[in-house]
């Protein structure tokens, strides 16, 4: 058995572009996944229990089918009903819809997990809802959550790979594109692989690196 | 204007099918220091988290500073803003210092400006005997500096009344004392007081007047004389009995 670790050499500066473009998608699905998944984590502890509801059924219905099937449904299926998306915008926008529901039941439960006597002795000092939340309840929640906030971070990147198949020339899709012209599967695979471990392994150092400098003591 | 602070009426609360308060009357007047003492379960937190809206209650009228609590389109933050509140187990913010947790409401609530909050924080947290713990985080502090800052921050708000539930029962025995001390401080002052406590010696030497709640009923009310010393009813004379080795 003989390999071509050369081909894998000559292949890294098109496998660091598709890195770059992974990156880009992931970063900007973490930015739509945290922005609705405030908002849904908020809905799902909020007294109104027609926002409670409406979020807990976006929730389920996100959790309970493919991720793969939900980037179809946005990049094959809305031209359907007229909205034709670039693959990048389609991309980002699916997995934006997913992780905002894995995100959204993060932060409920960092919220909840906070002790009800603090909601307490805010209310009673007279503050809002809304000020107790984000004056006293959020900051630790936040707080809380990094660490599985940062596995969802780190599960994002990783299905970002589903996005290849509508065409986006993120790493995966580069290796396959890479292979078909050099048959070279193990090393160029490999190759892709260390590539996403170096991703993934970069991430979860940042969110440790900042779990230390946010500590406090209860 | 009435001399009354608080007053409630035919008050009822239910948990689930569990009748937890029963026909709760009484009020409490300007200046004026009440203990509610009893046995554990007996409901008198309970009642001090309804009367200021913590818990919603299922009949009967309560009434603080001239205001109606229980009801439709009630502007609870509002009415709060003149009630403080002492938690058993201090609920300071863990992630401010002790100075932001007494600047927070006084800032975002009454719109103080952030530079008068702390001049105000600063006084009060020197008058609790704590103003070289601004800048600490609270899990530096003892349980009874805790308590002490939790006091400092609901002063902040200049609040009507000053509510406190069970205030020293989470304290070690040494720390105990600075915390009534404070408390004594604040009823010489003149702020009227509702304390629910198990401190007998600070009911029978503080408080103008004692309510005794068993099972959910005001059985028995008077002032310290009356109460710890000629108790009228049977339960009350038993629970002291219980509580109070002199």
């Amino acid at each position: 058995m003989q390999f071509d670790f050369l081909a894998l050499y000559k292949a890294l500066p098109a496998l660091l572009v598709g890195a770059l473009v992974t990156l880009r998608v992931t970063a900007l699905s973490i930015a739509v996944g945290l922005v609705i998944g405030l908002g849904v984590g908020l809905a799902r502890v909020w007294p109104n229990s027609f926002l409670r509801n409406v979020s807990s059924a976006y929730i389920e219905l996100i959790r309970g089918t493919p991720l793969l099937v939900q980037i179809f449904l946005v990049y094959f299926g809305l031209p359907a009903l007229g909205l034709n998306l670039d693959p990048f915008v389609a991309g980002v926008l699916a997995m934006g819809i997913n992780s905002g529901a894995y995100v959204g039941e993060i932060v409920r439960g960092g919220i909840e997990s906070i002790a009800q006597g603090q909601m307490e002795a805010a209310l009673s000092l007279g503050m809002s809802w809304w000020q107790s939340m984000y004056y006293v309840i959020l900051p630790q929640a936040l707080f809380r959550i990094l660490p599985p906030l940062g596995n969802e971070f780190i599960a994002l990147l990783k299905d970002s790979s589903l996005v290849s198949t509508i065409a986006i020339a993120e790493l995966t899709r580069t290796g396959q594109i890479i292979i078909t012209r050099t048959f070279k599967s193990f090393e160029i695979w490999m190759g892709v692989a260390l590539f996403y471990f170096v991703m993934t392994y970069a991430i979860s150092r940042v969110v440790r690196y900042s779990e230390k400098r946010m500590r406090y003591s209860e | 204007m009435s001399d009354w602070v608080i007053k409630v009426s035919n008050l009822n609360k239910y948990f689930g099918s569990h009748h937890v308060l029963k026909d709760i009357n009484f009020q409490v007047k300007f200046g004026e220091v009440v203990s509610i003492i009893g046995a554990s379960g007996s409901g008198k937190s309970t009642l001090l988290r309804c009367l200021n809206g913590l818990e919603p209650i299922q009949s009967g009228e309560i009434i603080v500073d001239g205001v109606k609590i229980n009801g439709e389109k009630v502007d609870l933050s509002r009415i709060r803003q003149s009630i403080g509140m002492i938690f058993q187990n201090f609920n300071l913010f863990p992630h401010m210092t002790v100075l932001d947790n007494v600047i927070l409401a006084p800032h975002r609530v009454k719109k103080i400006s952030h530079r008068e909050a702390e001049e105000i924080a600063l006084e009060l947290l020197g008058k609790v005997g704590l103003a070289e713990k601004a800048h600490s985080y609270p899990y530096q502090l003892s349980g009874g500096q805790k308590q002490r800052v939790a006091i400092a921050r609901a002063l902040a708000m200049n609040p009507k009344v000053m509510m406190f539930d069970e205030p020293t029962s989470a304290l070690d025995p040494e720390t105990v004392n600075d915390v009534l001390d404070v408390m004594k401080e604040l009823a010489e002052e003149g702020m009227t007081m509702i304390v629910v406590t198990h401190e007998m010696g600070f009911a029978r030497e503080v408080s103008q007047r004692v309510i005794h709640i068993d099972e959910g009923r005001i059985v028995e009310e008077g002032t310290p004389e009356e109460i710890f010393y000629h108790p009228q009813n049977p339960r009350t004379r038993a629970f002291l009995s219980k509580v109070i080795n002199i």
